[in-house]
């Protein structure tokens, strides 16, 4: 059995949740800090990919990046393509949990005690000390837990990888693509096959989730 | 003279005016909540700006709008403890007392800095434990350590004792009147609760809808609040409209009484202020024949409700406070000493 999917969709939801971490924590404190009007609309605009069908994502995503599209035609100057490469997967899984990762940091920073950092500073810390050591600990569960969400989200991701990179074995095949493409031949095993691989690291990431919300709160309660 | 305020920031209809100055002691914001206590202190640290004014520090300029200055918290060397304290949860007793010494890089130094401020405020033993683990009085003494550690030039206390329960309140008041009197620079107290402000403040300055309407001796504003919104913030039950008679003697339409007084009447007194407490039995000063109409028992002491023989009807009942073991006796008449009729103006 080629065991290429299995690879190849861990290696894009890892990429794609770690850029998602540092996107969606740097949009978040971002957009935390405008005022009421504009924090609406950049929400809406960051959100959208949560609510579209991700197919419609993909299509948004071709029509952007395709290879006939001025953006594409940049991008193959440097001689990156995302249409049916595996590092398009990347883009697609990234902007598909994306807003997983934006929103429960947004709402980790919201809920914030903004005291604490007004403690801080009356204290002389500078800016990033207080970012860095006081308000990501206090919202580290709330960004953690936005990780692993989005990494599930990225791992899982069809609609917008099919439209992008769509299914070629041992190049663009993804664990979700692959069952699929398998089940649509009528290859019943195959496929079976790959949803019990799914079905397990589903259940580890679950597990990993559960254990280190068990790891936080003896901390806390210690 | 070492701190000096002045400024004004507009906050939706609230129009926050400030201006007061403090000595090297005690200074008390004492006022009802919503009243702009909390803004005031937060401009002074510099975690809210106001629109215009000047703020002034032993001689060095935190905010100044005509100057452009306005520096920022870190450099104000304000300590600011907060009502929650807002001790950093992530991190333990010594971690939180030694942000207070960030700027400092001598390591030597720190730690002596660190053993003599856990021993000034009794938390030898704590050093590990993560705020959670403390109780409240504990968790203020970590806040005030980790301020003090790094010997601010003013120190703002923002309703310290109200997260606390009354039992303890009282204890870490005593307290924090020590450790007031040791620290010898500026210290601004606010608070919603007069006795606390008594206890603490040698001056207090009364805050109302952002407004500081007085700024006084602490005793002398007691005695002598001199308006009606300060005898009410300072507690005095019976306020009612007089007219001034003579140099020492105003009379009380609504009451029906002449009242002799000590201090010396103005023109413009508009009313007249009893303390309930300041009610007397034996004395022979402006004695006048009464009727008890309703009585609220207290834990220590009877508020007794009465009228004068000849009150308007439509005029409220009067309070009156005696310890429990003190009861009226017929014939029932009430009197009080001339020092206590507080002549209200404006």
């Amino acid at each position: 059995m080629d065991m290429f999917p299995l690879w190849n969709s861990l290696r894009v939801a890892a990429m794609s949740s770690v850029i998602v971490f540092f996107l969606g924590i740097f949009a978040a404190v971002y957009v935390s800090k405008l005022n009421r009007i504009a924090k609406g609309v950049v929400d809406v605009l960051l959100t959208l990919p949560l609510v579209l069908p991700p197919t419609v994502v993909g299509y948004f995503l071709l029509v952007t990046v395709g290879a006939r599209r001025p953006l594409g035609l940049l991008l193959a100057e440097f001689g990156i393509q995302f249409v049916m490469t595996w590092y398009g997967g990347v883009l697609a899984a990234s902007v598909i949990a994306f807003p997983l990762m934006y929103r429960t940091a947004r709402g980790a920073f919201e809920s914030f005690d903004e005291t604490l950092a007004y403690a801080g500073q009356t204290l002389g810390l500078s800016g990033s000390y207080i970012f860095w050591r006081i308000r990501m600990p206090a919202c580290r569960q709330g960004i953690l837990a936005g990780f692993v969400l989005a990494f599930a989200r990225a791992l899982g991701e069809f609609g917008a990888t099919i439209m992008l990179i769509g299914y070629t074995p041992g190049r663009t095949a993804t664990i979700s693509t692959t069952v699929f493409h398998l089940w649509r031949i009528g290859d019943d095993h195959g496929a079976f096959f790959w949803v019990t691989i799914n079905l397990g690291i589903s259940a580890v990431v679950l597990l990993t989730v559960n254990m280190l919300e068990r790891k936080n709160k003896r901390t806390v309660i210690r | 003279m070492s701190l000096f305020v002045d400024f004004r920031k507009k906050l939706g209809a609230f129009c926050l005016d400030v201006c007061f100055d403090a000595a090297d002691n005690v200074l008390g914001l004492l006022g009802a909540s919503g009243s702009g206590k909390s803004m005031t202190l937060k401009c002074i640290a510099g975690i809210e700006k106001p629109d215009e004014g000047k703020i002034v520090l032993d001689g060095v300029t935190l905010f100044d709008s005509e100057k452009r200055i306005n520096l920022p918290p870190q450099k104000r060397k304000v300590g600011y403890l907060f009502q929650s304290y807002a001790l950093f949860p992530n991190m333990n007793v010594r971690q939180n007392i030694l942000c207070g010494l960030h700027g400092e890089s001598d390591r030597g130094f720190r730690e002596r800095a660190l053993v003599e401020i856990l021993e000034m405020t009794q938390l030898q033993g704590f050093e590990k434990h993560r705020p959670h683990e403390l109780s409240g009085g504990q968790q203020q003494r970590v806040a005030l350590a980790r301020i003090l550690v790094g010997s601010p030039n003013l120190l703002m206390l923002d309703e310290p004792f109200s997260a606390l329960d009354s039992q303890l309140r009282a204890h870490l008041q005593v307290e924090m009147r020590e450790l007031l009197k040791s620290f010898g620079k500026s210290v601004l107290l606010v608070t919603h609760d007069r006795t606390e402000a008594y206890r603490l403040c040698h001056q207090i300055a009364l805050v109302d809808g952002g407004k500081i309407l007085t700024q006084k001796d602490t005793k002398a504003l007691f005695s002598d609040p001199e308006s009606r919104e300060a005898a009410l913030m300072t507690g005095c039950k019976n306020i009612m409209a007089a007219e001034k008679t003579g140099a020492y003697e105003l009379f009380v339409p609504a009451w029906g009484v002449h009242l002799t007084t000590a201090l010396p009447l103005r023109d413009g007194l508009t009313a007249v202020g009893i303390r309930a407490h300041y009610f007397n039995a034996r004395t022979n000063h402006n004695r006048y024949p009464v009727r008890f109409v309703d009585l609220i028992e207290e834990p220590f002491e009877n508020i007794f409700q009465f009228r004068y023989e000849k009150q308007d009807e439509n005029s409220p009942s009067l309070w009156w406070h005696l310890p429990k073991d003190r009861m009226p006796r017929e014939p029932y008449e009430a009197g009080i000493a001339p020092q206590n009729v507080l002549p209200l103006y404006g």
